[in-house]
């Protein structure tokens, strides 16, 4: 680069950009101040260090760690829903939220595993027990759910021990909405203010997802009469979720909250919208009747709960990225 | 255990150290800046950290970019054209050189060497899973590399965007104010090698002393912008142990202005959490209960 040149008139074609007088913001202006703009522009508009980034994103990949995010809220959520239906006499809607509960949280782990930088030291998670560190706390959280999920799963399907599997279910069951509304927990304790700034609100969008697959699992797998309670959960988390959400948006403000209206995560948020609220309402008025309307309505509830995790996500990256995000959530513009 | 927010006097003792050395900080005083870069270069050198990319970026002379795993030290450069006040005696006076059209009068060049602020409360430490975030003695926050699995969570967790993951080694890297150094009683590379005594280190009640008397001095000789950054015990982080003197807002330098540490708000995460599981356990009861087959 260098297309500047020193005249003694001073600088020709400098770069645009120059001068960290920093004009407005958004991602698309930046580095784009026109050229010998004289801009002695109140603080009317947020100035920054050439638009770049107050803080870091994360750098967590999003098919690892949103990927957690929605199976650990379907894994949590699906073990809830498997002693539900085996008290109530739901022997295969059981075994699915059992099935389901083990197989998400096996591939949650994985995947965590994976994320790390140094994955073949993964055990150093279980070196301490660290109350401030929600991964920490998530760490022991997922010891006492994996391995009890593990066991209902293998009693169910193989017969043996069914008191032991009946403890397990139970034990599952209890530990299961920890495993669901941790995550959100873990993503709020950061300076990322689309998350820190909803940190109230997010766990119960989290848990209404969660509920939300859950009961897409158990309407996609299990046969029609052992899902009415199922359908009556798809509409209870899909109305949690949904109300939860826009709560959260109100709660950031306008500004803050762009990233989940704007950009990827928007897409992604307004994706998750539109499948939840479509599988909620096929569940309730039509996988009673039509075995395909109850595995319809169960894949966009999965579908739904996936995009809402990786909106998230993708708008704690946006907001993230964006120093205009984090200056706007520490300094809220004077009325 | 100790606070996880508010004023805290003794981070050292705080964290289970007895019998401590007073807490270390970094006082950077941005005002006599030149801008040589010397405490980049000698915290590489010292520290032995990889290359970091080889760009132009137009940013003035800041091709650094910003801190990160492979830079501790990080100089800033911000050239600004703002309506400045010269004092009587400095009326005229060609400013670096590009003075051409008068454009002396309202030029201003504002440099300043960025670090890791070893915050009392530092969220980088407070989320580490592993524990290989600690802090030392001298009550500075290092990471312990032989521990750390490379999770993460300390990057998005830092308010100020400082800590980051090294790519091909996995690990997060940051600076360590020099602790194998200080240990010995040397200063840290970049307060030696600062040509300017702009980067100063010392215990941090000295330093936070020297800087209110040089802002005071600053007001006094007609610098009315002059402010401390990260000096006051009651922000949202308790304090910065590395707290600098300013010539601007802190966005302008690429710091937040009222940075938080996020786990102030822990225990109302939890307690969200905790109602979030209830009232899904609630639903699902609910459910269960009014489809129950009799
Ligand atoms: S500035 Fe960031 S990396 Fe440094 S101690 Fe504070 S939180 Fe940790």
């Amino acid at each position: 680069m260098s297309e500047a040149e020193a005249t003694r008139d001073g600088l020709r074609n400098q770069r645009p950009g120059r001068e960290a007088r920093g004009a407005a913001g958004g991602p698309k202006r930046r580095g784009r101040r026109r050229r010998g703009e004289e801009t002695v522009v109140p603080d009317a508009e947020f100035r920054s260090y050439y638009g770049r980034p107050i803080i870091k994103p994360p750098t967590w990949k999003a098919a690892d760690i949103a990927g957690y995010l929605f199976l650990g809220g379907l894994a949590g959520s699906s073990s809830l829903l498997a002693l539900g239906a085996e008290l109530t006499g739901r022997p295969r809607a059981a075994r699915a939220g059992k099935i389901g509960g083990l197989g998400a949280i096996g591939l949650s782990t994985v995947l965590l595993i994976h994320d790390l930088g140094r994955p073949a030291r993964f055990a150093n998670m279980l070196r301490v027990a660290k109350p401030t560190s929600p991964m920490s706390m998530g760490s022991w959280i997922l010891m006492a759910y994996g391995p009890a999920a593990g066991v209902a799963a293998a009693t169910d399907v193989t017969g043996l021990f069914p008191r032991i599997g009946r403890a397990a279910t139970g034990w599952a069951a209890l530990a299961g909405p920890a495993v669901v509304s941790y995550t959100a927990v873990l993503i709020s304790d950061t300076a990322i203010p689309a998350w820190h700034g909803a940190h109230r609100e997010l766990p119960f969008v989290f848990a209404g997802s969660g509920a939300a697959a859950a009961s897409g699992l158990v309407l996609l797998a299990a046969p029609r009469s052992e899902t009415a309670p199922a359908r009556t959960v798809a509409v209870f988390g899909a109305a949690l979720d949904l109300a939860a959400s826009r709560l959260l948006e109100r709660r950031l403000g306008p500004v803050v909250a762009e990233p989940y209206r704007t950009g990827r995560g928007g897409r992604l948020m307004h994706a998750a919208t539109a499948l939840t609220a479509a599988g909620a309402l096929g569940a309730a008025l039509l996988a009673g009747r039509s075995r395909p309307a109850a595995a319809l309505a169960g894949a966009a509830l999965l579908a739904g709960s996936a995009c809402t995790r990786f909106g998230v996500f993708a708008a704690g990256v946006q907001s993230a990225t964006d120093p205009k995000y984090t200056i706007a959530a520490q300094r809220p513009a004077p009325e | 255990m100790g606070r996880i927010s508010g004023p805290l006097h003794d981070v050292a003792g705080d964290a289970g150290h007895h019998d401590h050395p007073p807490r270390m900080g970094f006082f950077t005083d941005t005002s006599v800046c030149i801008g040589c870069k010397a405490c980049e270069v000698a915290c590489k050198e010292w520290n032995a950290i990889p290359e970091d990319g080889l760009t132009f970026t137009g940013m003035s002379y800041d091709n650094t970019q910003g801190l990160s795993a492979d830079t501790w030290r990080h100089v800033a450069f911000i050239e600004q054209r703002r309506p400045v006040e010269p004092p009587e005696d400095y009326a005229g006076v060609d400013v670096l050189g590009m003075a051409a059209d008068g454009a002396a009068a309202d030029f201003r060049w504002l440099m300043a060497s960025d670090v890791c602020k070893h915050c009392t409360h530092a969220a980088c430490l407070d989320v580490c899973p592993t524990g290989a975030l600690f802090r030392t003695e001298f009550g500075t926050v290092v990471v312990q590399e032989d521990v750390c699995n490379g999770c993460g969570y300390c990057v998005p967790a830092c308010p100020y965007g400082v800590i980051d993951q090294r790519k091909d080694d996995g690990r997060a890297w940051k600076c360590t104010m020099c602790y194998d150094r200080i240990g010995d009683g040397l200063e840290p590379a970049c307060a030696k090698a600062c040509p300017t005594e702009s980067i100063q280190f010392g215990p941090l009640d000295e330093l936070r002393e020297r800087a209110a008397a040089r802002v005071e001095r600053l007001h006094a000789d007609g610098v009315p912008e002059a402010r401390l950054y990260g000096a006051d015990p009651d922000d949202g982080v308790g304090g910065d142990g590395a707290f600098f003197l300013l010539l601007d807002e802190p966005e302008v330098y690429g710091l937040p202005p009222a940075p938080v540490v996020t786990t102030r708000d822990l225990p109302s995460m939890w307690r969200h959490a905790g109602a979030a599981a209830l009232t899904l356990i609630g639903g699902v009861t609910a459910a269960y209960l009014a489809g129950r087959k009799r």
